[in-house]
């Protein structure tokens, strides 16, 4: 088992009380697993990746436990967690282009990098090449600023330099977002790659796009208004899925081949519940065909099937 | 009803203007009125530079542009004023197109004091709430809120509202709904091919193939500002000819259907095609971007 969290709260402080961005998740992923975090915006996906890696000063530590290859992560402490950052947790951004100091050649970046976590960088430069060209880069590009480097260039370097040290999990955070379609696909499947050679052994990939998970994901996790609402194998949640907001998430999504004439999607009306002080019981009631009295009641989120866990009272 | 003819653009970029970028480079396309045309293409492609050309946010370099027969390059005061009240547009972010002091409603009135000659009338409020009807709100609950009061697609779809109460002809919706959650942003693109079925005339400019091939009648390709591909949706999506369409269809996450694994792919990296391409039509309506050499065609 590579990484089990546990009933991990994690709370944003605003003036007006806390916003409870992760209330709650349980889930585990496995070695070699891909795990696929899908939500809309709000939902508290990028909230639950950041949080197994380093909370910013609006987050606050609430309860849970976090374990990794069978050891606690101490997430709630910013100087305890340093000893695993990088090493066996390592993150990559949405915006790599903010990552990336843009008055640091790519090499240095890279050697400064390593020297902070005590490697020695000379020794690591031919890995590194290496690892370049894997994603398809030339070795020159160590000698350029971030600025001379596309989008799609610059997302691979920081693919590279966030998994130079192998990390046990890495966190992939809208990493396909901002690119333009053939680039989107060359870098989700590079995510695949990263795992297939063992450089990192389980991956959690956040994203608002099913469809690109449903291409490179092992498992789907969906969260809505901060709780997961079901995971699943990722054939299992796009063919058959059980939860009703997953199910009309999926329904909304137009694929090549739906033209408008032959048929009509439907969206999901209203809109999720605000964080600050959510309702009780059920937070997709208020939007679910199928709510009744009993969702009251928060129903647990439990296995269904093996693999298969669902918050929902009506998905038996 | 609005036609480019040969439209290219060129923007002067660096200190002092010193250099220039070709960002659209001999376009030519046609919109008419209850078709959705949509012009698809990845950033940096001119997508958007067209849909400025056309609301004269920018003007073109080379090239005509016109609305009705007419050229609207030399549009001054009240006929420019006469032509955004036939010509709207709606862009991505729904958020920032707001002034966040303002409410809805005032919003309403500067259409009206700037753009609708005698302010409207008695009819005017009526107008307003059958423009917001159509977008699917409601008038007396979203009119006296904040923008921050309403959501994404609340925001984006009173934006069109904005748009149809001028009694528009064409509507140019630039990555409408790109900022929207999946579960939203499905009402908004209904709600566009709606308003085709009024009469109403859209370019939509997106970077998503899915979304362009959902709603469009026909399809306009673009890479590099140019055309490099163009016909009617259907016949695009079932038969793409240009290589640049096909890398494009290949790499689209779809559900329910994976990539095809073999060769890594590794995107779209390799240099612009060394021979120059002409638009050439191979079937009918269908035009692809083929490379002419020495004087022979070469099927794309």
């Amino acid at each position: 088992m590579s990484l089990a969290v546990e009933n991990l709260r994690v709370y944003y402080r605003t003036l007006r009380g806390d916003v409870q961005a992760v209330d709650g998740t349980t889930f585990e992923v496995a070695d070699r697993e891909i795990m696929g975090l899908a939500g809309e915006s709000g939902s508290g996906k990028s909230t639950l990746g950041k949080s197994l890696i380093r909370l910013d000063s609006r987050m606050r530590y609430v309860e849970g436990r976090v374990e990794l290859d069978g050891r606690e992560l101490p997430v709630w402490d910013d100087g305890d967690m340093n000893a695993f950052r990088f090493a066996e947790v390592s993150i990559v951004p949405q915006y790599s282009m903010s990552a990336l100091n843009p008055t640091r050649k790519i090499g240095r970046l890279a050697s400064e990098l390593l020297e902070s976590r005590g490697v020695d960088a000379d020794g690591a430069l031919d890995e590194l090449k290496r690892r370049l060209e894997l994603v398809g880069l030339e070795p020159a590009v160590l000698g350029m600023y971030p600025l001379e480097l596309s989008g799609g260039m610059k997302q691979r370097v920081v693919l590279v330099l966030s998994t130079m040290l192998d990390p046990s999990l890495l966190i992939a955070d809208e990493i396909t977002s901002a690119l333009d379609v053939s680039t989107q696909r060359a870098v989700a499947e590079l995510l695949v790659e990263l795992r297939d050679r063992g450089i990192v052994t389980s991956m959690i990939v956040v994203t608002h796009d099913l469809s690109i998970l449903h291409q490179i994901a092992d498992t789907i996790a969906v969260m809505y208004a901060g709780k997961l609402v079901e995971k699943a194998p990722a054939d299992e949640i796009v063919e058959a899925p059980k939860h009703p907001y997953t199910r009309a998430l999926i329904a909304s999504l137009p694929a090549v081949g739906l033209r408008y004439e032959t048929a009509r999607l439907t969206g999901i009306a209203g809109r999720p519940p605000s964080l600050l002080d959510p309702p009780g019981g059920c937070r997709f009631r208020d939007r679910c065909p199928l709510a009744s009295d009993e969702c009251a009641v928060e129903p647990p989120f439990e296995a269904i099937a093996p693999g298969h866990s669902v918050a929902c009272w009506k998905a038996a | 009803m609005l036609t480019l003819d040969r439209v290219s653009k060129v923007y002067s970029v660096g200190t002092f203007g010193g250099g220039q970028l070709q960002a659209v480079t001999d376009v030519s396309l046609r919109i008419d009125g209850g078709e959705i045309v949509s012009l698809i293409g990845e950033s940096g492609s001119g997508k958007s530079t067209i849909g400025k050309l056309i609301l004269r946010l920018a003007r073109v370099t080379s090239g005509t542009i016109a609305f009705e027969g007419a050229d609207i390059s030399g549009l001054r005061r009240g006929r420019l004023k006469n032509y955004y009240g036939s010509v709207q547009g709606v862009f991505q972010d729904p958020f920032s197109s707001y002034n966040p002091i303002f409410k809805v409603g005032r919003v309403f009135d500067m259409v009206r004091d700037g753009l609708v000659p005698g302010r409207g009338g008695a009819d005017w409020p009526r107008k307003v709430e059958q423009a917001l009807a159509a977008v699917g709100l409601d008038a007396g609950e979203v009119l006296h809120k904040f923008p921050h009061q309403l959501s994404g697609g609340q925001l984006q779809r009173l934006l069109v509202a904005r748009a149809l109460v001028l009694d528009i002809r064409l509507l140019v919706a630039d990555e409408v709904i790109s900022m929207l959650d999946a579960s939203t942003r499905i009402d908004v693109l209904n709600l566009l091919a709606d308003l085709r079925a009024r009469g109403l005339g859209i370019l939509f400019i997106t970077h998503d193939l899915s979304l362009g091939h959902y709603i469009s009648d026909r399809t306009v390709i673009l890479r590099r500002g140019r055309i490099v591909e163009t016909a009617e949706t259907t016949k695009l999506f079932s038969d793409p000819r240009h290589p640049y369409t096909r890398m494009l269809l290949a790499s689209v996450p779809q559900l329910g259907q994976k990539w095809g694994h073999g060769a890594p792919f590794r995107g779209d990296l390799s240099a612009p095609a060394e021979a120059p391409e002409v638009l050439t039509e191979v079937d009918d309506g269908h035009f692809v971007a083929i490379a002419h050499t020495n004087g022979r065609k070469e099927e794309a």
